[in-house]
């Protein structure tokens, strides 16, 4: 028998009972649709969240105090020593690094912002006019910390916007003073609303130069030096330059953990991926449902058909010929299902997308081979037993049984 | 063409052997026109079926066009059943959702005849058995007749050796089984080579060999122009 004369063979008996084929196509199409639709979801969150550590700095090194071992717990205290801070001129000396292409430091701190008879506990940034650059932060009046030497500071800060709205009310901030502690500031800026990004909400801060934070604070200790490195495979070489440069600095002794950005994002994206393939192997479960269905509806058929299939054997079809007859009925309807299954999970998927524009929902291109390929090999592996049965029909009995 | 010798077939219902054949010996040479006849359970079926490659033996041999078939596996039965054998039964067994020219086509299918040539034989069927307007009408849009000569259309598709019927008026009226009887000797006229197994006495002497079977063994013979109908 051809290849061709076989599906259409098929292709007959799947028109000939539609309500049958209906329910096959149903049970197999929900099944691809969950899976492309569920990856989507999960692919769609990795990106968001990728795009979020993009959105802090492409190439971002952070540079921390101290050296976090996984062996030995805070070596300083046994010597009886703490690891000498990370200063402004450990940060400055990072700029002799080729592969960096600008860096801020930044000192944090808590600080009673007033103005006038209000006030605030808010966080206080001290930092340098590149960290706006950095961290891609964007403003909604006037402009950042001017640039300049950051050893000397002009009595300047930058507010989040809804320090701005607390304390100056109705009123534009903007050229007003303010003060922190016993220090007064003129606003210089606006920050944009941002919302969170990595433990700070820019919405809620205040920003001043380094050397007013120093002396605010009355410390030299800097909390961390953000570095971007000049390009994606520049972040290797920043990494190390900073190494080298800080062991020298400190007398040889490694004092400082510098952690790239790629390190925090490829964890990240290694735990979603995770998630992702979980939740689509949860998906399919649903394929191999199906799949037992199909098993089902075939044996019936088989039952039902045994006067056919009586008719085909004495007309000469082999046991081969019959296999090959249920096996590509099975695959037609899966074929059918996983096309019905893609295209409801595309639209799930951009469904869900309209509801959640922020979130780029993709189905990743694993799930869309694997999902109507899953399908297809359980609806030929389901068939094989129906499939046999029918060959080994005796046609006699088949054909005298009414 | 066809020689059976010492054909044994036994079923075993429950406990009991039911013999359904016992030492049929038979020849039949090419263009003949048989009838095979008897009571109920006298075995007419069974020997049908072994002779139609449908069921085997138990013991005896089975030549076919001088080949030995007795010891064949099934694929190969199937292979030389499609060849050889044409079926025409007693309910058509038409398949339902094909229409009358794919349900004769469906031998030819099987045998995976390229479409060209299907079509050149599908033509010609058609007109031979007159049913070319109703060629894409379903089984349940003919008439008894109809549904009768598309099953002979498409016992013939292959061109067989021999046709084998069963009962083949017994679900028809009278006169259309005589209708259908002057297709099925007309396949005879042609050169065929035709058995008929049938109840029908009037049926059976339109044959110009008359079988008769009786607990499993053929008990008569008889030759000569039967009944009065068409002879050679």
């Amino acid at each position: 028998m051809r290849l061709a004369d076989t599906l259409g063979f098929a292709w007959q008996v799947v028109r000939g009972s539609p309500g049958r084929t209906l329910l096959i196509l149903l049970a197999m199409g929900i099944g691809v649709a969950a899976v492309v639709a569920v990856s989507s979801i999960g692919e769609g969150a990795r990106l968001y969240v990728v795009n979020q550590f993009g959105s802090l700095g492409t190439h971002l090194v952070i540079v921390l105090p101290g050296r976090s071992e996984t062996a030995g717990s805070m070596p300083g205290v046994l010597i009886g020593k703490t690891p000498r801070d990370l200063t402004l001129e450990d940060a400055l000396a990072l700029k002799r690094s080729p592969a960096v292409r600008r860096l801020a430091p930044l000192i944090v701190g808590a600080g009673d912002v007033r103005v006038g008879a209000r006030s605030r506990e808010t966080p206080v940034l001290g930092s340098t006019a590149e960290l706006m650059d950095i961290r891609h932060m964007e403003m909604a009046q006037g402009q950042f910390l001017p640039p300049g030497d950051p050893r000397h500071s002009q009595p300047v800060c930058v507010v989040g916007a809804k320090v701005a709205a607390e304390l100056f009310g109705a009123r534009r901030a903007l050229g007003e003073w303010l003060r922190i502690g016993d220090r007064r500031f003129r606003v210089v800026g606006v920050l944009a609303s941002q919302g969170e990004s990595l433990g700070f909400n820019t919405d809620e801060i205040v920003i001043v130069p380094l050397a007013a934070a120093q002396a605010l604070f009355n410390t030299e200790a800097l909390f961390r030096v953000l570095v971007e490195a000049k390009s994606r495979e520049q972040i290797a070489y920043a990494q190390s330059d900073i190494e080298e440069i800080l062991r020298e600095r400190h007398d040889g002794k490694r004092e400082v953990t510098v952690v790239t950005q790629d390190a925090v994002l490829a964890t990240f994206d290694r735990i979603l991926r995770a998630l992702t393939l979980a939740v689509g192997g949860l998906a399919a479960i649903s394929l191999a449902v199906a799949g037992i269905l199909i098993m089902n509806v075939m044996l019936i058929s088989v039952t039902q058909r045994r006067h056919e299939i009586g008719l085909l054997k004495a007309l000469g079809a082999t046991g081969l010929n019959i296999r090959l007859i249920f096996l590509s009925e099975a695959v037609l309807l899966a074929l059918g299902g996983a096309a019905l299954g893609l295209t409801v999970g595309k639209l799930g998927q951009l469904f869900i997308g309209q509801l959640f524009p922020s979130i780029p929902f993709t189905a990743p291109w694993w799930a869309v081979i694997a999902a109507p390929l899953t399908a297809i090999a359980t609806a030929v592996l389901f068939s094989v037993a129906p499939a046999r049965r029918a060959a080994r029909l005796d046609p006699v009995r088949a054909l005298s049984k009414r | 063409m066809i020689r059976l010798s010492g054909i044994e077939r036994v079923f075993r219902v429950g406990e009991e052997e039911v013999h359904a054949l016992r030492g049929v010996n038979l020849e039949i040479a090419r263009g003949e026109y048989l009838s095979l006849m008897g009571p109920s359970g006298s075995g007419k079926s069974t020997l049908l079926n072994v002779i139609g490659l449908l069921d085997r033996p138990n013991a005896g041999r089975y030549a076919l066009d001088g080949r030995d078939v007795t010891g064949l596996d099934d694929d190969a039965l199937s292979r030389v059943r499609r060849e050889k054998i044409g079926f025409v039964f007693q309910f058509f067994h038409l398949v339902a959702r094909l229409t009358a020219e794919q349900n004769i086509e469906l031998p030819m299918v099987l045998a995976g005849i390229d479409p060209a040539e299907r079509r050149t034989r599908l033509a010609r069927l058609l007109a031979e058995y007159g049913l070319e307007a109703r060629a894409r009408h379903r089984p349940d849009q003919l008439s008894g007749g109809q549904c009768q000569r598309v099953a002979i259309a498409r016992a013939m598709s292959m061109r067989p050796t021999v046709i084998l019927a069963d009962e083949p008026t017994g679900n028809l009226d009278r006169h259309t089984g005589q209708e259908v009887m002057a297709v099925l000797e007309g396949v005879h006229h042609a050169g065929g080579t035709v058995m008929v197994v049938t109840h029908d006495g009037e049926i059976g002497a339109r044959a110009h060999r008359r079988l008769r079977m009786v607990d499993g063994a053929i008990v008569s013979d008889e030759r000569g122009a039967g009944g009065g109908h068409g002879g050679t």
